[in-house]
């Protein structure tokens, strides 16, 4: 059994170890709340990007001439993934389950006997991936300096994915993140943004005709990278609040576990003390008898 | 009946404006300037660099825009931009600021036709309102 001391010294450092995690999860509440109302905030501007170019997709005329971005190269052979991540760590599942489901992809693309190419975002991830897939991480953005995420990080990914994309390195484009679902519930996601899927919905699509200036192409050609970029905008957002929400609920099952641990302790403590004080008690007593 | 129309103007990160008061507003399209009044046809285009006028009940409002989409549909005007600054609040240094950033991206030499026409418009905009 530890001594009393020992005892006492682990008692406070549970303590302390407790309010430590008491103040992060408190801190991830408030930057929670924020990343919460910016991700909101964000989403008028993707979901108009949508509709206008579900509008264009639908009424463009050539569909062979389409620009790569929408139709792909027509080849499926090598697969670009980009794995977005968080910078700091302490936040539960919530990159282990991007990982988990980014390596499955992995492995199933490779069954399938395709080319696999990594870009990372955020550097727990590169962390993760680097011992199993180091081959395959071509390129990894961190935005360690960045407070908030913010359009121009952004547009900085979207760029170099365009710029390969240019280069021909790769022909399908996929983006994995967690979709905030809510404060305990965060999905991790896999979205496929090049080439772009135009869901056929029929009922989002408006009969009416419109008129484009320029043409249909050359809207298309300019509109198509600024969406990619609003599409990685869009996972940043959802990622930094899907991060904060499960900072907040790991860090609050820390505090509870510290508390739990305290209270056993301390009456682990409490018992050895009193074991303590009637083992002198006898030895007193009889020492008295003896006399 | 009213000659009024609604207005949105939105960034990636917010909504930047809404107004369902407006009665004309004039757009730097890539193709030249477009005025929209009330049940305009419906019409897709992007913007070149340029000033925004939004005309309205209340006054008069203009603003600097760097690139963007516009999408007019059923009298409703949504404007989709990454870079907006009102030329009210915008200061003379911001004005600087994105001006010398134009000049040094016109001196890079690996700059196509279509952008090198982008930033020329750019500059010309800036000095204007400088």
């Amino acid at each position: 059994m530890a001594s009393l001391d020992d005892l006492k010294k682990r008692i406070t450092s549970v303590k302390s170890t407790q309010k430590i995690t008491k103040a992060m999860k408190m801190v991830a509440a408030a930057k929670l709340k924020r990343a919460q109302e910016s991700a909101e905030k964000g989403r008028p501007y993707s979901e108009k990007m949508n509709n206008v170019i579900l509008n264009l997709s639908s009424s463009i005329s050539d569909k062979n001439n389409a620009p790569k971005l929408l139709s792909g190269t027509g080849n499926n052979k090598i697969h670009l993934c980009v794995i977005m991540t968080s910078d700091r760590g302490l936040c539960g599942g919530f990159n282990a389950n991007i990982i988990k489901k980014a390596k499955s992809y992995f492995s199933k693309l490779k069954k399938e006997g395709k080319q696999l190419k990594i870009v990372t975002v955020g550097s727990k991830g590169n962390d993760q991936l680097k011992r199993a897939y180091g081959d395959k991480i071509i390129e990894n953005i961190s935005f360690k300096n960045s407070k908030n995420a913010n359009y121009f990080d952004a547009e900085k990914v979207g760029k170099t994915i365009i710029e390969r994309f240019e280069k021909e390195e790769f022909d399908v484009c996929t983006i994995f993140y967690n979709r905030f679902k809510n404060v305990i519930t965060q999905v991790p996601q896999a979205q496929q943004i090049i080439p772009l899927h135009t869901e056929n919905n029929d009922e989002n699509k408006s009969d009416e005709s419109y008129e484009f200036e320029p043409d249909e192409d050359e809207i298309l050609s300019n509109l198509l990278p600024k969406n990619i970029s609003t599409q990685i905008f869009k996972a940043m957002l959802e990622n930094s609040a899907s991060e904060q929400g499960a900072r907040m609920s790991a860090m609050d099952n820390a505090t509870r576990n510290a508390g739990e641990m305290v209270d056993k302790l301390t009456i682990e403590y409490n018992r050895s003390r009193q074991a303590a004080i009637t083992k002198e008690l006898i030895e007193i007593i009889s020492g008295a008898e003896s006399l | 009946m009213s000659e009024e129309f609604k207005i949105e103007i939105v960034n990636p990160d917010k909504s930047f404006l809404s107004k369902d008061d407006v009665t004309e507003v004039i757009v730097p399209a890539f193709e030249g300037e477009i005025g929209i009044l009330k049940d305009h046809i419906s019409i897709i285009s992007f913007l070149k660099p340029g000033i925004i006028k939004i005309y309205s009940q209340t006054g008069e409002d203009k603003f600097y825009v760097e690139d963007g989409i516009i999408e007019f549909k059923s009298n409703n005007l949504s404007v989709l931009t990454s870079s907006i600054y009102n030329l009210k609040d915008i200061k003379k240094n911001k004005i600087q600021e994105l001006l010398k950033m134009a000049e040094e991206e016109i001196s890079k030499t690996e700059v196509n036709d279509q952008t090198k026409y982008l930033i020329d418009q750019k500059i010309d905009v800036l000095r204007s309102i400088n």
